[in-house]
């Protein structure tokens, strides 16, 4: 069970306070009206699915009830870091993760 | 040295002195019925063994006999059923790990009628009929019985070969032990108290480290419990023992747990441990629980957690009384047995002739030590000539003889002769790999090395350390593993910023491997005697399966695995992998390194259901939510129905009532006179502050900014998608302050989706969503007379039928209570939602029913709830919409005037536009009297051909009692451009004719809303 570090709450929780919620930085544009067909099913279904680091989102449902963004590596479920959203997406140094 | 004076079988195996053992506390159990004697401090194992009893269990798949090869948890074959009582039998336990008590009741597994006499050897006979693969290969037909889960296979041929090939069974009804749960966290984890974990806890403990120490056995002391010659720092391995466990329980920050195995690690270095508490007491400790699950958190963890001794590959390596040499220097001096009288010792390493030496010391006499390598080393050679032993160096073994028990071994000597010796023992010696489990579960790495013929660790791992064998110290004398502990201990406080005492300098214990013990790789042996020398004890996989599966083409070991099941079985593999995958090599010609091992998987060792489950079992495996008015309800004899974890009265039955009966009459009364509801599981949130009006306007389909206050208006939620995911009433209370219904299951979901968009969206709108569910009890009063019946109760509430419009709500008292009143319908009747705080729901409710009984009203529950929302075409979003229909789809507004909501962009994408979408409608039976199936398909030709495209399906369908003829919903692709047409609902029972009809059966013009 991953040990998640809440920014709001400044602490280390388990895993199951927590629910997954997708890919973080997918921006809903202001005027989804303008947005052309393919530009708004790229926002709907489209996510990047990497192999290393991945921006993501996570709520901290049995906590503060915030949402937050982590930094996780998907081949050793390592999180580098988390933030807030809204944030910038701080860049990872490859060389400090764990090699898979 | 042997006791001679216990009658036949009575510990005639026991040895007058020496081992852990109390031979003034003799214990009684029974195996298979028969009673037996032995001592406090024995494992069943030990007991047995001390008894002259090696056949201990039959084989998985040939039903070969079977006796103990190990004296530990890689215990392959003496896997045993322990009963306590008819409902707590405990099956596939280890007899080398289950201590024995007064009254122990333990049977062998997988034998019938006995385990001396067993029909399923038939098997072993036919053995060349099964090789590997064979389930593959042979149960794949006949193709009439079809194919699947249906097929020959599941219905035939499974269920006989689950009978022949088992193990213990499981007992049948619930386990009526208790089990416990903890969470703990500490500074250093470590695993395995030995003579290294021991001495890592104690440097950990010195440098102010909290420490946990846990040990799968009985005692702490590991090898030193089984090494009474051994000194450490000038004294005795005990009284060392003794006085490092007296030390670490003198620290607060330290706790030692026996009998407790820890089973699996966790990313970011949690662990599970279960502790057992309970198993080796006569009296089972009434009132405690059986075993403990830890959760345990450690900043860092040292692995000091031993090596596992290999057996060797030889023809009938699995006869009973064959077993491994440690395990039988363990017995002697930790248990006090002699495993035999006459023993041959095979052996590819040294540590096999000092073993030799030891036991024919102890009165053993070794008939010869066969060494399957050229040559040993010197000492060893030395120790063992100097016991009178016989050596025969770069012999091979032909095979064993006996029956139920080894009593001969041929082998062929170096000089091409071939020599048959007589022996009730052979021990096996073939080096021993580190326990590397939980080191490979934290993603370490292990490669292989040569020298040792084993894998070991290969990098450091953050917040890990190894100690003692594990390190691949495993022939090296304690004082090394002592050393590596204390080593491993300061490197712990090291990586936590601690300073330690100790002086070792740090990394030792990767370090500074001694040169391996000449240990050689298994030898080969002749490809006509692969069929009968087995690697995988437990799944009873031979040489013979490896190779043939290597022949047909399996390279990856993963595969091999799978295709032969070797190391799949309860052991996983703990004394068969490293030898599968010497073979392998040999096979394919590929150095061992290159083949790779396969993964290492939690648990450890097995883990009972129980222990996971601790506390989480009965009324607290998912425990049930029940409104204010439950036990009301209750008291009127309302049957209950589950409604995602709530508890609902479904009905309320009037004697003699069947449950249609009962329907019928409730809404009945509803249409004509008055119901009365519990609507208090219904989600409901506030939505509170400045910018309130905003947010619900982007998040619902309709239009909120515009909603008056005192005014409610039916609200759709969907996704970004655009499909329909809950509905409910916004009811705007003052200009900042809103109060939003949503489903009884969607509440939780819906409370997420709009922190989701509030907090991560629209973080610049100023309000605050809280959910109030649970502080609101609602009761709805629906139908003519709930203006009647409410009218009397309220104060500083205007009902008049012009004020209290439809859609309006109101705050005031009922029944003295303050309350907030919304004029609402979910039947299509006149009809309130009274909320009052939770507490007064109960009295609230049954004052309202009594004074709708005095006008011929009644309770209702939610299926006549269900009933009148279908009359009246209102949907249940999850059972009319199923996550792909979007408001159109189902008839309801789109918001096309409003700028945009979650959701909208998407209404407006091709494929939402398309004519045939699944459209919401309502289907009337040509047969009034028939009610249709929710979920059955729908089509359009009578007799459509196998495979025809269903063009929708029946989503809810009930008889009604005031239309006097059964009703439907149904999703049908462009069903709206189908009004009056005919389609058909096929049904084993024949094809039945529906109308399509507007969902609307019931006062379509919604007349009776305004009454």
């Amino acid at each position: 069970m991953l040990q998640i570090r809440c920014p709001w709450c400044g602490e280390d929780r388990p895993e199951i306070e927590f629910r997954y919620a997708g890919e973080a930085h997918v921006v809903r544009a202001r005027l989804p009206a303008d947005e052309s067909d393919a530009a708004w099913a790229e926002y709907l279904y489209l996510r990047t699915n990497p192999k290393g680091w991945h921006a993501e989102r996570w709520h901290h449902v049995h906590g503060c009830g915030r949402f937050l963004n982590a930094i996780r590596h998907t081949v050793t479920d390592r999180i580098a870091v988390t933030y807030k959203p809204g944030e910038p997406r701080p860049t990872i140094d490859d060389q400090q993760g764990p090699t898979p | 040295m042997i006791e001679d004076d216990k009658g036949p079988g009575g510990n005639r195996f026991r040895t007058a002195s020496g081992g852990r053992i109390d031979r003034s506390q003799p214990v009684r159990f029974t195996f298979d019925g028969r009673a037996y004697q032995g001592y406090a401090g024995d494992t069943l194992a030990s007991a047995l063994l001390a008894n002259g009893v090696h056949l201990v269990g039959r084989s998985f798949k040939y039903h070969r006999p079977r006796g103990i090869v190990a004296a530990g948890p890689e215990e392959p074959n003496a896997l045993v059923t322990v009963r306590r009582d008819w409902r707590r039998t405990t099956p596939n336990l280890r007899a080398t790990e289950v201590e024995i008590h007064d009254g122990l009741d333990a049977v062998s597994q997988n034998r019938f009628p006995s385990l001396r006499f067993d029909f399923g050897a038939l098997n072993d006979r036919l053995s060349p009929l099964f090789p590997a693969g064979f389930y593959y290969k042979t149960f794949m037909g006949p193709e009439r019985f079809g194919r699947g889960a249906s097929g020959a296979w599941a219905r035939i041929y499974e269920p006989v070969i689950r009978r022949m090939a088992g193990l213990g069974r499981a007992p049948v009804d619930g386990d009526t032990d208790s089990y416990a749960s903890r969470h703990a966290h500490c500074d250093v984890l470590v695993v395995g108290a030995g003579p290294a974990g021991l001495a890592a806890a104690l440097a950990a403990a010195e440098g102010g480290a909290r420490v946990m120490l846990a040990d799968e056995q009985a005692e702490a002391g590991g090898s030193l419990l089984g090494a009474p010659d051994v000194m450490i720092g000038g004294e005795p391995a005990a009284d060392w023992r003794e006085g490092a466990l007296a030390r670490l329980m003198s620290f607060e920050t330290v706790t030692v747990l026996t009998r407790t195995t820890v089973f699996g690690a966790y990313p970011d270095h949690l662990f599970g441990l279960v502790e057992r508490l309970t198993d080796h007491l006569p009296d089972q400790g009434r009132g405690v629980p059986r075993e403990r699950l830890w959760q345990v958190r450690a900043r860092h963890v040292v692995l000091a957690t031993g090596a596992l001794e290999r057996p060797l590959v030889f023809p009938g390596n699995d006869r009973p009384g064959v077993m491994l040499a440690g395990a039988a220097a363990t017995y002697l001096h930790r248990y006090g047995v002699l495993v035999g009288t006459r023993s041959v010792v095979v052996t590819t390493t040294d540590s096999g002739y000092r073993i030799a030496a030891d036991l024919a010391e102890h009165g053993v006499r070794i008939e010869a030590i066969a060494d399957l390598r050229g040559r040993a080393g010197e000492a060893a050679e030395a120790a063992a000539r100097a016991a009178g032993i016989p050596i025969h160096g770069g012999v091979s073994v032909l095979g064993t003889g006996g029956r139920l028990r080894v009593s001969s071994i041929r082998l062929a000597l170096r000089d091409g002769r071939r020599e048959r010796l007589e022996a009730d023992s052979v021990l096996m010696s073939g080096g021993r790999s580190p326990t590397l489990h939980l080191f490979s579960q934290l993603r370490g790495r292990l490669v292989w090395d040569a020298r040792h013929h084993a894998f070991l660790a290969q990098d450091p791992l953050g917040g890990v350390s190894l100690a003692g064998a594990a390190t691949g110290l495993v022939e090296a004398p304690v004082d090394d593993a002592f050393e590596s502990g204390t080593a491993a201990g300061v490197q712990a406080l090291a990586a936590l910023g601690m300073s330690g005492v100790g002086t070792v300098a740090l990394g030792a214990s990767m370090q500074s491997l001694p040169p391996a013990d000449s240990v050689v790789p298994v030898a080969p042996v002749a490809r006509h005697l692969e069929a009968a020398s087995f690697i995988d004890f437990q799944n009873d996989v031979t040489a013979k399966d490896l190779r043939l599966a290597a022949q047909e083409g399996f390279r990856s070991i993963e595969h091999i695995k799978r295709y032969t099941t070797t190391g799949m079985a309860t052991d996983q593999g703990k004394t068969s992998n490293v030898n599968a995958l010497s073979h392998v090599s040999g096979v394919l010609g590929r150095p061992v390194g290159d083949i790779g091992h396969t993964t290492f998987r939690a648990p450890y060792t097995p883990v009972t259901f129980g222990a996971l489950a601790a506390e989480c079992r009965g009324t607290l495996f998912d425990p049930v939510r029940l409104t204010p008015i439950d036990p009301a309800a209750r008291e009127r004899g309302a049957i209950f129905e589950a409604v995602g974890p709530w508890q609902r009265a479904r009905y309320f039955p009037k004697p003699g009532e069947t449950m249609h009966q009962a329907v019928a009459r409730e809404c009945l009364a509803v249409r004509t006179s008055v119901g009365v509801f519990d609507a208090s599981t219904l989600g409901k949130i506030e939505v509170v502050g400045p910018d309130a009006a905003t947010f619900l306007d982007r998040m619902y389909v309709n239009a909120i900014a515009s909603l008056p206050v005192g005014r409610s208006r039916y609200a759709i939620l969907l996704n970004e998608a655009g499909f329909v995911i809950d509905d409910g009433i916004v009811s705007r209370l003052s200009d900042v302050r809103f109060h939003v219904t949503t489903t009884t299951t969607g509440a939780a979901r819906v409370l997420a989706h709009m922190e989701d968009y509030l907090q991560t969206e629209f973080p610049e709108l100023r309000c605050w969503l809280t959910s109030v569910t649970e502080q609101w009890a609602v009761v709805a009063v629906q139908g003519p007379r709930a203006r009647a019946v409410l009218a009397p109760l309220v104060e500083d509430v205007d009902l008049a039928p012009d004020v209290l419009v439809h859609m309006a709500q109101t705050e005031g008292r009922v029944l003295g209570v303050p309350a907030r009143v919304f004029r609402v319908s979910f039947t299509g009747e006149l009809g309130y939602e009274i909320n009052v705080p939770a507490g007064y729901g109960r009295a609230v409710w049954s004052a309202l029913l009594s004074a709708a009984e005095r006008v011929g009203g009644t309770a209702y529950g939610t299926e006549a709830m269900h009933v009148l929302r279908a009359e009246k075409g209102y949907i249940i979003v999850g059972q009319d919409s199923d996550g792909t229909l979007t408001p159109r789809d189902l008839g309801l507004p789109v918001g096309e005037r409003k700028a945009d909501f979650v959701g909208k962009r998407s209404l407006s994408r091709s494929d939402m536009l398309v004519t045939d979408r699944p459209q919401l409608v309502g289907l009337e039976t040509e047969d009034g009297r028939v009610v249709l199936e929710e979920g059955a398909q729908i089509t359009r030709d009578s007799a459509p051909a196998v495979g025809t495209h269903a063009v929708g399906h029946v989503t809810s369908a009930y008889h009604s009692a005031v239309l006097g003829r059964s009703i439907a919903l149904a999703v049908i692709e462009g069903g709206r451009a189908h009004l009056g047409e005919t389609f058909h609902v096929p049904m084993p029972s024949g094809v039945i004719r529906v109308k399509v009809v507007s969902p609307a059966f019931y006062d379509p013009k919604g007349g009776r809303l305004h009454g």
